[in-house]
């Protein structure tokens, strides 16, 4: 490259890194030190940039956009309070591995350190919430650190990073290398195919197993639309039955024979049986989280138990494994669905007739039955009735986290891949509205639904001023109990029914709220009315909350209670008062 | 790690540890960028991992490379993590574990040297018994007046250990040491 020709300066080369990176749509907030950006993003139209009303929404958005089509988020915030506002959404997106590009101003450098006005210590404060991050302090590095941004945040496990832009360096005139020119950084190289032999010896334990599990996670979903496919293909081939985490819902999909619905602590009973007695058990892009795993040492204790991940760190960590397999799901898939095939003399399925029966046993045990009723909304009712008139259209779910987050996962079927986005391991109250705006922001045609509760949507209503600003229809669908419902049911069972704090006294009106931002508000209290107003609601073009009053001391079962294994599951039907209040040892109070 | 954390009953279970804690030796190539040993020490505290000693310095100048010695104390399982974590992080090029490495190749643990700075103050008959001591234990003496030395002692950490506590009570007034510094005995590199 000669001359002039690719000179530009340091914000022309932040919007052509982006552009050459794909990005169509970008979530932010300006302030003095982005402005040289912002006066950029004002002067072309390639891409758009959504502004939100606070930092975080703009990280959930970019984290709802990213889950629902598999391309990077990008978020863009300025220096001091912008930046530490984005550390929830960064660290969120670390522990549920979502690619999410930050990009934060900073004050200039010859500033940095000298407690200038909207400084922090960017990089100092979110490098452990981030995959990586960088400080830029030569504008002839910016193209090239934007582009391995980008590649760090999407490859291996995928995860947030964060390029902190002084502003003197965004002013400053430099030289801009595109993608294809940048040379990849040799100390970082994920590992995406499998090793052979331990695939080999994965699909030999299959073939012997007589009471076999597949356990799916959030990684089949990461790996692309390609590793559900495999994931489909290797449970038909097999006959093994399947359960997945919570971050995998929609792998596997569920009206599909072999599903056994959500494991952990508000899993089926038949997934937690089945984890519980199988003798081999097939981990595919999860992790052993504790909310999965229950009492460690009464983990699924006679099986063999196969491992595959794409970050070495993930396997052995909680639950020692017989036979790991680092690399991509889709990669290992696609060799292991082969070599199943290679094999298949006389893998003969009539071998877990027994397995199968057995499981069918359990499942009889309907354990998310609930007393349904005629005068009060159930909240699992609700959640059944929106997914039933909800799923044959084209329909993303988002949630927040609580009680209706579990339901949410119990009751809505997902068929598909990223149509389900939620804060698994961080458990971020606030994040599902701001992601179902992200989600509506890449499908402006679909139906996107925010399942929240009462509590967790005060925390980024807000960004309903953003909703209305692009006329983005997206559904606030609110199970109002008036609790903060899954804190009240662990003060249940772990501190004597005393409600320290967790109930809202002080509670707006959804409705008006909705109407003086500029959006729709809907309520319903009563079963026989609910059909019609989630019609009401489905069939509203603009932004709507749906006050939905449900009973208000309904509690969520099945649960696994602290300290406890997966054959002791707490049932709907047990669960009295009284087994309540004792589910628990005066041990397993100690800690959650 | 979690050695000190019982059976508790709860969600949070930590299954009582029974393995054993064992003192290792990792050597770490990185990438010598600005913050790359903050991500390091960051990874450590923030995962609750021991360190012992922790030595940094550029060794590669061409290839901007940093050789980071750390030793640090956890269970098998607990090493295991660390080694894995470590790889985890962009600029880190290769994790080994010497100690590891020095029972595959045969050897009881990889060397292992470390250098003090040793100032003892003290005359007449302290004086002289500190002079001998250093020469026995082949320290020089690179700064001294009539009422003090400073000593350079090198050798492993044991040695050095034993030094300073001889020289205790001939008058010392203050140690700097530098860590381990090590790598394993034979022909092949990291």
């Amino acid at each position: 490259m000669s001359g002039t020709e690719n000179q530009m300066t340091g914000a022309e080369i932040v919007l052509q890194a982006l552009r050459d990176n794909g990005v169509e749509h970008i979530f932010g907030y300006p302030g003095g030190a982005v402005l040289p950006i912002y006066d950029e993003i004002h002067q072309q139209d390639d891409i758009q940039h959504i502004l939100v009303r606070h930092e975080q929404g703009a990280g959930h958005m970019a984290e709802g956009y990213a889950r629902s089509t598999g391309k990077v988020g990008v978020m863009l915030v300025t220096s001091g309070p912008g930046a530490t506002n984005a550390v929830t959404p960064l660290q969120d997106a670390l522990m549920d591995s979502i690619p999410l590009v930050c990009i934060s101003g900073q004050v200039p450098t010859s500033l940095i350190g000298s407690d200038a006005f909207q400084e922090c210590d960017t990089v100092g404060i979110t490098r452990p919430c981030t995959k990586h991050n960088w400080l830029v302090k030569d504008v002839n590095d910016l193209a090239r650190i934007i582009h391995e941004a980008f590649r760090v945040a999407q490859s291996g496990r995928p995860g947030p990073v964060v390029v902190d832009i002084p502003k003197d360096v965004q002013f400053a005139t430099g030289t801009y290398t595109p993608p294809s020119a940048v040379p990849t950084q040799k100390s970082y190289q994920p590992k995406k195919q499998g090793d052979l032999k331990k695939i080999e010896e994965a699909v030999e334990l299959m073939r012997n197993a007589r009471q076999p599990i597949i356990y799916s996670g959030g990684g089949v979903i990461n790996s692309g639309p390609e590793a559900s496919h495999l994931l489909r293909e290797l449970v038909e081939l097999t006959g093994f039955p399947i359960t997945s985490t919570l971050m995998g819902l929609g792998a596997y999909p569920a009206s599909g024979k072999a599903w056994l619905g959500m494991l952990g602590m508000h899993g089926t009973y038949e997934a937690n049986m089945a984890m519980h007695d199988c003798d081999v058990m097939v981990c595919i892009g999860a992790r052993f989280d504790d909310r999965i795993t229950g009492r460690l040492n009464a983990f699924s204790p006679n099986s063999k138990k196969i491992h595959i991940d794409i970050d070495p760190s993930s396997i052995n960590k909680n639950v020692r494994v017989d036979v790991p397999i680092l690399g991509d799901v889709g990669t290992v898939l696609e060799d292991m669905v082969r070599l199943w095939r290679a094999a298949s003399k006389s893998a003969d399925k009539a071998r877990l007739a027994d397995w199968w029966e057995m499981i069918t046993k359990w499942r009889a045990r309907n354990s998310l039955a609930y007393t349904p009723n005629d005068d009060v909304i159930m909240p699992q009712y609700a959640i059944q009735r929106l997914y039933e008139l909800s799923k044959d259209r084209d329909t993303y779910i988002t949630t927040e986290v609580g009680q209706h987050q579990m339901w949410a996962a119990q009751f809505f079927g997902f068929e598909q891949p990223n149509r389900w986005m939620t804060s698994g391991g961080l458990g971020t109250m606030g994040y599902g509205f701001p992601a179902a705006i992200g989600a509506q922001v890449a499908h402006p045609d679909s139906l996107v639904i925010d399942i929240a509760g009462d509590a967790s949507i005060q925390m980024c209503i807000q960004e309903m001023s953003c909703a209305v600003q692009y006329g983005l229809p997206v559904k606030i669908f609110i199970l109002n109990n008036q609790y903060m419902g899954m804190v009240r049911q662990w003060q249940q069972l772990l501190h004597g029914n005393r409600l320290s704090h967790s109930y809202t006294e002080a509670m707006p009106d959804f409705v008006k709220l909705a109407e003086a931002y500029g959006g729709v508000g809907i309520r319903c209290d009563k079963p026989s009315e609910l059909d019609a107003a989630i019609r009401k609601m489905i069939d509203t073009p603009a932004p709507v909350i749906f006050d939905c009053r449900v009973a208000n001391l309904a509690n969520c079962f099945p649960m696994i209670p602290s300290g406890k294994a997966h054959n002791e599951m707490l049932l709907p039907d047990e669960a009295t008062d009284e087994a309540v209040a004792n589910a628990i040892d005066a041990k397993g109070r100690q800690l959650v | 790690m979690n050695a000190h954390l019982q059976p508790t009953g709860s969600a949070y279970f930590i299954a009582k540890e029974t393995e054993l804690a064992e003192t290792h030796t990792l050597s770490v190539l990185v990438d010598n960028e600005p913050g790359v040993l903050a991500r390091v020490i960051g990874l450590f505290s923030g995962r609750g991992y021991n360190i012992e000693s922790l030595t940094v310095s550029e060794t590669e100048h061409e290839a901007h490379l940093s050789r980071i010695t750390i030793v640090t104390r956890g269970t098998p399982h607990v090493l295991d993590q660390i080694k894995n974590q470590l790889e985890r992080l962009v600029p880190v090029h290769r994790v080994v574990d010497l100690t590891v490495r020095a029972g595959t190749l045969g050897h009881d643990r990889p060397i292992e040297r470390e250098l003090a700075l040793v100032k003892v103050h003290g005359s007449g008959d302290h004086r002289v018994e500190a002079l001998r001591l250093a020469d026995a234990f082949r320290a020089s003496v690179i700064d001294a007046n009539i009422d003090h030395f400073v000593f350079e002692i090198t050798g492993k950490p044991s040695k050095i250990e034993q030094f300073i506590a001889i020289m205790k009570p001939l008058g010392l007034i203050e140690v700097c040491r530098t860590g381990i510094a090590a790598m394993n005995r034979g022909p092949q590199g990291m």
